[in-house]
């Protein structure tokens, strides 16, 4: 394409179907305490 | 639904519901004014005519790639999500925070603890609570193999013993239940000494090291109980617990900035030339009465401060001195799922908060709302109905998340927040939400320019 780049995989609908094993952590547990953040957290499903 | 914005010289339209983040040029970001489904063959003259600043064959060009991506499903894409938020209950409990102290040895100006007992009188948790919130963890946990629970406070080295007996006893644990326990400790350094940083930096999955940046700005808020601000005491302990920490376990030092330095992301840098790199620096919550709350005037220079500490780090990387800021930290392509992205950060449903006394609360930062009192763990209470209540805080119970493009990225906030200030936990904190959609677009904008 000439004049828009995709710089990502677009890949949050396919991650909906074989999401929510629950494995990764809870996003208030890292740093934050205050001010939830969650998409800076890993997926860690074990067989993906 | 997309969202459009231009940053640092990048035009970035995302795609909210695939999650696709695309650059575009300036004729097409105009374009997208004009431009949506249902996508004719070719553009239509209306919009030829509205484009009349534009090379007209360029715009024919570009709205047949808008059109491409529609049918690609990466551009005003449907949302499909809803229908996984509808089957929202109750989880297992992973993870738990340990309010291992109800007591501090400093007195910081904005503690939301009350400087350190939550309101409720300084109190110390047993080894036998410290036991019985594992017990609890490890019954309420079904087939979750990570269990989390973070060492919290007032200040838990003020009470060290019990943390290291309640570290022996979920490792006693372990194998036999076919668990992982990850510890977190949150601290503020005073009581650090050789003995304590080797057990943390031994058995601490992560360390959070509260700190707040530069030394003047450290010390207006963090002071001692005489008075006295606490940055030459910490200092030199934080540096000495990083330096001795395995690389591959987790750490940061975390600030919190107020309306008194609004140019925090000169207390990042001060924090990088003391020796971190591992950073996060947040924005305080609190009453607005307070002096030094953040307001609603305040928006325009936190925003202009988010944007210029991002073109820093930029500039940070293009020398190979890497920092990680934790709310620039982002994964397009491998982070967390659609599903844990409408669930948000799991406060009373996967994760709870237990005091001194082994009262359950949805998180610390209900601690003290007797309202929100879950149960207790001496008394074997536990209420499942408030914790299926909290199962359905997901963003499209919250009317503010459903129409807003971030929501897949913050995922409805913190309900604490949105109790104490709105008064629903399903209301979302207006001001808390524009610094969030903030951080995402800094966020997102440094990808692409790491990308392109």
């Amino acid at each position: 394409m000439k004049h828009v780049v995709t710089i990502n995989q677009a890949n949050l609908k396919e991650s909906a179907h074989k999401g929510g094993c629950g494995n990764c952590q809870a996003s208030c547990q890292s740093a934050c305490k205050t001010s939830c953040t969650v998409a800076n957290q890993k997926c860690e499903r074990e067989e993906k | 639904m997309i969202h459009k914005y231009e940053l640092n010289g990048l035009y970035i339209v995302l795609d909210v519901n695939s999650g696709g983040v695309h650059i575009v040029d300036e004729l097409t970001y105009a374009l997208l004014d004009h431009a949506a489904p249902p996508f004719a063959e070719e553009c239509p003259p209306e919009i030829l005519a509205a484009m009349s600043g534009y090379d007209p064959e360029e715009v024919r060009e570009s709205y047949r790639e808008l059109a491409a991506l529609y049918e690609e499903k990466i551009l005003f894409s449907p949302d499909e999500y809803e229908k996984f938020a509808a089957h929202a209950v109750a989880s297992p409990v992973k993870a738990m925070c340990l309010n291992i102290a109800h007591d501090c040895n400093l007195r910081c100006q904005y503690c939301f603890a009350s400087t350190g007992d939550f309101g409720t009188g300084r109190k110390l948790m047993t080894p036998e609570t410290g036991r019985l919130a594992i017990d609890f963890l490890l019954e309420r946990s079904g087939n979750r193999k990570n269990l989390e629970l973070d060492f919290f406070g007032g200040e838990p080295l003020m009470n060290f013993d019990t943390v290291k007996e309640v570290v022996r006893y979920a490792r006693s644990k372990e194998s036999g239940c076919g668990k992982r326990f990850r510890f977190t400790i949150t601290t503020n350094g005073l009581l650090l000494d050789d003995d304590k940083i080797d057990f943390i930096n031994r058995e601490m999955h992560n360390v959070v090291l509260s700190i707040d940046g530069r030394k003047e700005v450290n010390d207006r808020m963090r002071r001692t109980v005489g008075g006295k601000g606490c940055y030459d005491i910490i200092l030199p302990k934080f540096r000495e617990l990083v330096s001795r920490r395995s690389r591959d376990k987790d750490w940061y030092v975390r600030g919190t900035f107020t309306k008194h330095n609004l140019d925090f992301s000169e207390d990042v840098f001060s924090l990088y030339e003391a020796g971190f790199d591992q950073i996060s620096v947040e924005p305080v919550v609190s009453d607005p009465a307070c002096d030094y709350a953040l307001t609603e005037e305040d928006l325009p220079a936190v925003f202009a401060e988010y944007e210029r500490l991002a073109k820093r780090l930029l500039e940070q990387d293009k020398k190979g001195k890497h920092i990680h800021f934790f709310h620039f930290m982002i994964d397009l392509d491998q982070g967390p799922c659609a599903v844990k992205r409408l669930r948000g950060c799991g406060c009373g449903n996967e994760y709870v908060a237990v005091t001194p006394d082994g009262d359950i609360y949805p998180c610390h930062q209900f601690v003290g709302m007797e309202e929100y009192r879950m149960g207790n763990l001496h008394e074997g209470t536990f209420d499942t109905e408030m914790q299926q209540q909290f199962a359905k805080t997901h963003i499209y119970a919250k009317p503010a998340c459903r129409d807003c493009w971030a929501k897949f990225y913050c995922s409805g906030g913190c309900n604490a927040n949105n109790y104490q200030y709105q008064g629903d936990i399903l209301k979302a904190h207006p001001l808390s939400c524009e610094m969030e959609r903030k951080r995402v677009e800094c966020a997102i904008m440094m990808q692409a320019v790491k990308a392109l």
